[in-house]
């Protein structure tokens, strides 16, 4: 009898404990809320915005800094001389005010803007440009980030304090893309010296940093947040917000909860799904801009080295350019950019993205091939001898079956999902493609090895296009197996000769004419070949963000534009807006607090009591 | 981890068992023991570095086999040149041959340098201090907690086994172990931090210190509250184990000799489980709880990357990625020295513990 009385009084007290247990783990959890501040709003005066980014630091050296998030944060730290226009998507005067070519086109003189200061308030003078330029011609650690631009620089002279004139090798078209940060020589000649051989592992984390940009680095809490204060004095006027957090957040969902919660004022890199479950929250803009990114998948014409050594085992009926363009004309972009990109992506196209109106191409009229159309392409396979086999997979004249290995990006789902669409469309035609979704790795490795049959690429493409156009000329084949510059083991004469004038072409009406003609010679070859244009989409919220410049100003984007646009322009919303949304009220907290509180103290007072009682019983 | 780790159960080897009696008269049983004990010891000292000498080798051409170039992986989508990839091959020294690059290792290792980070460009050892403590923090509390909670809850459920308050305990536990971590943290940030509807956001949706705290007590408090939802899930998933090995544990005891005479002796019921059944069997869960904080420097990769937590799983899944060689050699080898390490602190604390396992 009494055990069981026992037992069944035992029951309570653990589970008042329990709940004496939970109710300070919540109090504990809420004090604090009540004392921090809400995140739009700011405890040392001015306005910070804060962003959700998930790329690692690699350095925020300029001369090796490699990755997207570090070379974004750069660009607002330290000038260029030239930068790009937010309306026109062209060259655009930044610390050089205007710049002018010889008449053979190998002298360049740029005139640097007056009265330019670092956030040190040392003058920016041309002997700071030339430092930077030489620098990264005459050190190898220091051409690891930028020395593209300057390969083919002769040499670099101060003329005056103001001018300075870069004589090239051979004429250069890019010389107006110049995107190469100016750092102070004052600063960076001593670390140079100082760290020698080091210079490479120089992650220029002495903060703040000293720069000319309309922001100044001034913290970084490596996988957690980085500090970007406002340049007051900077030439083209103070930024609009004070400060500029970059939040860490691993997971994207996550972030995209946070933007919710206005813990941070905007998220870039969205799916689609996240941006339609935002498109219709209160408070928050979705921003769809126009890519600059193009989705292709390449056919291996055979491997070869600039020697003409064969390697790989691509297969062999690929050389032949009528497969090739059938193999491209089975595909329809509609259905890739429908089923692959949810509709949020653009139909291709020639190799540069509409975004850049100008220098991009439509396949239409002349010689072009048409887009899609199954049909065309079953009868060019059946005029040039592919005979179908008895299960309706082709045979070439030469008696190869025609089985193809697809090699897919497993991380990208926009690739995965087109590499579904590319198998049934190929089927179509009497192709039989072997799916191959594998790792980044894996992938990377078939490519360069030669290995392959499709496989799926993509580049970002910049204002200037002229890498994207390089890594398809005869000199970017390997020189020996596995050292491929390009992606695709693209040659071709015609092709070069058309690269070789629109570098040396400084007119661009007529360079991008050029490049049109060589958009064409490239989709002609069905090599490269385009499927679509994804759409960048973001979002940020209305009540801490009141306006932003986008780039362009038409369809453009915020994260990642080649110039400062965006977060130089950025106004506040008003205080009141920011903390009416930032989060629940102090009353609310107040309440919460007090109901854990009571909760607590009653759990503990019943709690003391049992005890009380059970020792007397004992 | 590939690492061996010996089970703390073991017998001690026949050779302990087997020492000879010293010739010492004075006081043979003693020094005879003490010679058991060091041996004992020696044998697993000798042991757990000899798998730290195999986790080192078969970490370096592992990850070597990892398909992927890291230089072209870190440099995709970047406007480089030939020369300036080669720059960084020379740099990671990825141009030297094979036996050169682990010599060159090996020999750093010895003198306690794990290398640079290939991404990162900063000494391994650093980056991994600068996240240890997070990791530790994040990891050892939630271990600690499902621990006490799994134990708690398994002493009941394992007394009564059959009755009600076991039905719903085990069943809600095994529910929660069978919930995927991520997709639970997930539902966690959208309920309690985000803040919909009328529901405010009660917690911050990721991170582990508020941005301006400064002082500190605001950044406990505000550690603490960052903590709340990855411990939460973290100890939601992972409690079942404790509470079904103390569970069953208990029930083998529940029959045994000693516990009849506890009762006979007319003890409450709760006292005979608090003071006689409970400790013994706690002794399977210590080499549980031995294995599982080895694990805690690894991290909880999945909480932490939901949580955007700063720790030591984010960090390695972030370095297998490129494959950044520097980075996660490293990592692999002191991960795999904490678990070595925990097991010989297992193997030598059961017996103190345990009589029946003595040398």
């Amino acid at each position: 009898m009494n055990s069981h009385g026992h037992s069944s009084g035992l029951l309570r007290p653990p589970s008042l404990r329990r709940a004496a247990a939970a109710g300070t783990a919540l109090l504990l959890a809420a004090v604090p809320a009540l004392a921090s501040a809400p995140a739009a709003a700011d405890e040392d005066g001015g306005d910070t915005l804060t962003i959700a980014t998930s790329q690692q630091v690699d350095s925020f050296n300029p001369f090796t800094a490699q990755l997207a998030v570090t070379t974004n944060v750069l660009r607002h730290v330290y000038d260029s001389l030239i930068t790009v226009s937010p309306k026109t998507n062209e060259p655009a005067p930044s610390l050089a005010e205007s710049w002018e070519s010889s008449e053979d086109g190998l002298t360049w003189t740029f005139h640097l803007r007056d009265g330019v200061t670092f956030s040190d308030g040392e003058p920016l003078t041309a002997d700071d440009v030339v430092w930077t330029f030489t620098t990264m011609m005459e050190n190898e650690a220091a051409a690891v980030a930028n020395g593209n631009y300057v390969s083919g620089f002769e040499s670099v002279t101060a003329e005056d304090d103001r001018t300075v004139v870069v004589e090239l090798d051979q004429p250069q078209a890019t010389m107006a893309s110049l995107n190469v940060p100016v750092v102070p020589r004052h600063v960076w000649e001593p670390i140079l010296e100082e760290e020698g051989d080091a210079f490479a592992e120089y992650g220029n984390e002495e903060f703040p940093t000293v720069g000319s940009g309309p922001f100044v680095l001034t913290g970084h809490d490596r996988g957690r947040s980085i500090t970007l204060e406002a340049n007051p004095d900077h030439w083209r006027g103070a930024p609009g917000f004070d400060r500029i957090v970059l939040r860490y957040y691993s997971e994207k969902d996550a972030a995209v909860e946070a933007l919710r919660s206005g813990e941070v004022s905007f998220v870039y890199e969205l799916t689609q799904a996240q941006a339609e479950a935002l498109r219709t929250t209160e408070d928050i803009h979705v921003n769809v801009a126009e890519g600059k990114r193009f989705q292709a998948f390449t056919v291996n014409p055979g491997a070869v080295t600039q020697d003409g050594e064969e390697f790989g085992d691509g297969h062999p009926a690929l050389a032949d350019r009528t497969l090739r363009q059938a193999i491209a004309m089975a595909v329809d972009n509609e259905e890739i950019v429908d089923k692959a990109h949810g509709g949020q992506a653009v139909a291709a196209g020639g190799y540069i993205p509409p975004r850049y109106e100008d220098f991009h191409w439509e396949p239409e009229g002349g010689g072009a091939l048409p887009d899609f159309d199954p049909e065309a392409a079953n009868t060019m396979l059946d005029e040039a001898g592919y005979e179908r086999g008895g299960d309706g997979v082709r045979v070439s004249p030469d008696g190869d079956r025609l089985e193809l290995r697809m090699h897919v990006h497993q991380d990208r789902p926009a690739n995965v999902n087109a590499g579904l669409v590319l198998v049934e469309r190929l089927a179509d035609i009497g192709i039989e493609v072997r799916n191959l979704t594998v790792d980044p790795g894996v992938l990377s490795d078939a490519l360069f090895a030669g290995e392959y049959d499709l496989i799926f690429t993509g580049w970002t493409v910049n204002p200037d296009p002229d890498y994207v156009l390089s890594i398809h000329t005869c000199g970017a084949l390997p020189t020996e197996p596995g050292t491929m510059q390009g992606d695709a083991y693209f040659c071709d004469e015609e092709y070069d000769e058309l690269y070789e004038a629109q570098l040396a072409e400084y007119d661009r009406e007529a360079r991008a004419e050029i490049i049109h003609r060589l958009q064409e010679v490239l989709h002609r070859e069905a090599v490269v070949n385009v499927l679509a244009y994804p759409n960048i989409m973001e979002a940020y919220r209305t009540d801490h963000i009141a306006s932003i410049q986008y780039e362009p100003a038409e369809g453009g984007n915020i994260w990642g534009q080649d110039g400062y646009w965006a977060w130089w322009s950025a106004e506040p919303a008003s205080a009141e807006a920011g903390a009416a949304a930032s989060g629940p009220s102090t009353g609310a907290w107040i309440g919460v607090g007090t109901v854990v509180l009571v909760l607590v103290a009653g759990g503990g007072f019943l709690l003391l009591r049992r005890r009380a009682t059970r020792e007397d019983r004992e | 981890m590939t690492s061996t780790p010996t089970r703390a159960g073991d017998p001690p080897g026949p050779g302990a068992n087997d020492a000879p009696v010293p010739a010492d008269p004075a006081g043979p049983g003693r020094a005879g023991r003490a010679g058991r004990v060091a041996r004992y010891v020696a044998g697993r000292l000798t042991t757990a570095l000899a798998s730290l000498a195999a986790v080192v080798v078969a970490g370096f051409f592992l990850f070597r086999i990892l398909p992927g170039d890291p230089v072209r992986a870190m440099t995709e989508g970047r406007e480089v040149t030939a020369e300036q990839r080669e720059e960084l091959r020379r740099q990671f020294g990825l141009d030297q041959p094979l036996w050169q690059q682990f010599l060159d290792y090996a020999a750093g290792l010895l003198r306690f340098d794990l290398g640079t980070s290939f991404q990162y460009r900063e000494p391994v050892a650093e980056l991994i201090l600068n996240r240890l403590g997070p990791t530790v923090l994040l990891a050892g509390t939630g271990t600690v907690v499902a621990a006490l909670l799994g134990l708690f809850l398994g002493a009941r459920a394992g007394w009564r086994p059959g009755g009600r308050g076991d039905r719903v305990n085990t069943a809600v536990a095994l529910f929660l172990w069978s919930v995927p971590t991520f997709w639970l943290g997930l539902l966690l940030i959208v309920f309690l931090a985000s803040g919909r509807g009328f529901v405010p956001g009660l917690f911050p949706t990721g991170g582990m210190v508020a941005p301006g705290a400064d002082g500190a007590l605001e950044t406990a408090l505000s550690t603490a509250r960052h903590m709340v939802l990855p411990v939460a899930t973290m100890v939601a998933v992972i409690y079942a184990q404790y509470l079904m090995i103390m569970r069953s544990s208990l029930m083998d005891e529940k029959g045994a000799d000693y516990l009849t005479t506890a009762r006979a002796k007319g003890l409450r019921d709760t006292l005979v489980r608090r003071r006689h059944a409970v400790p013994n069997a706690l002794l399977p869960t210590v080499t549980l709880v031995f294995l599982n904080l080895g694990q805690v420097v690894s991290g909880v990769i999945l909480v932490e990357t939901v949580f955007s937590w700063p720790g030591l799983g984010q960090l390695f899944y972030s370095g297998l990625r490129v494959p950044d060689l520097g980075l996660v050699q490293g990592l692999f080898v002191v991960f795999a020295a904490s678990v070595i390490l925990m097991n010989l602190l297992a193997d030598l604390v059961y017996p103190l513990l345990d009589p029946r396992v003595r040398p």
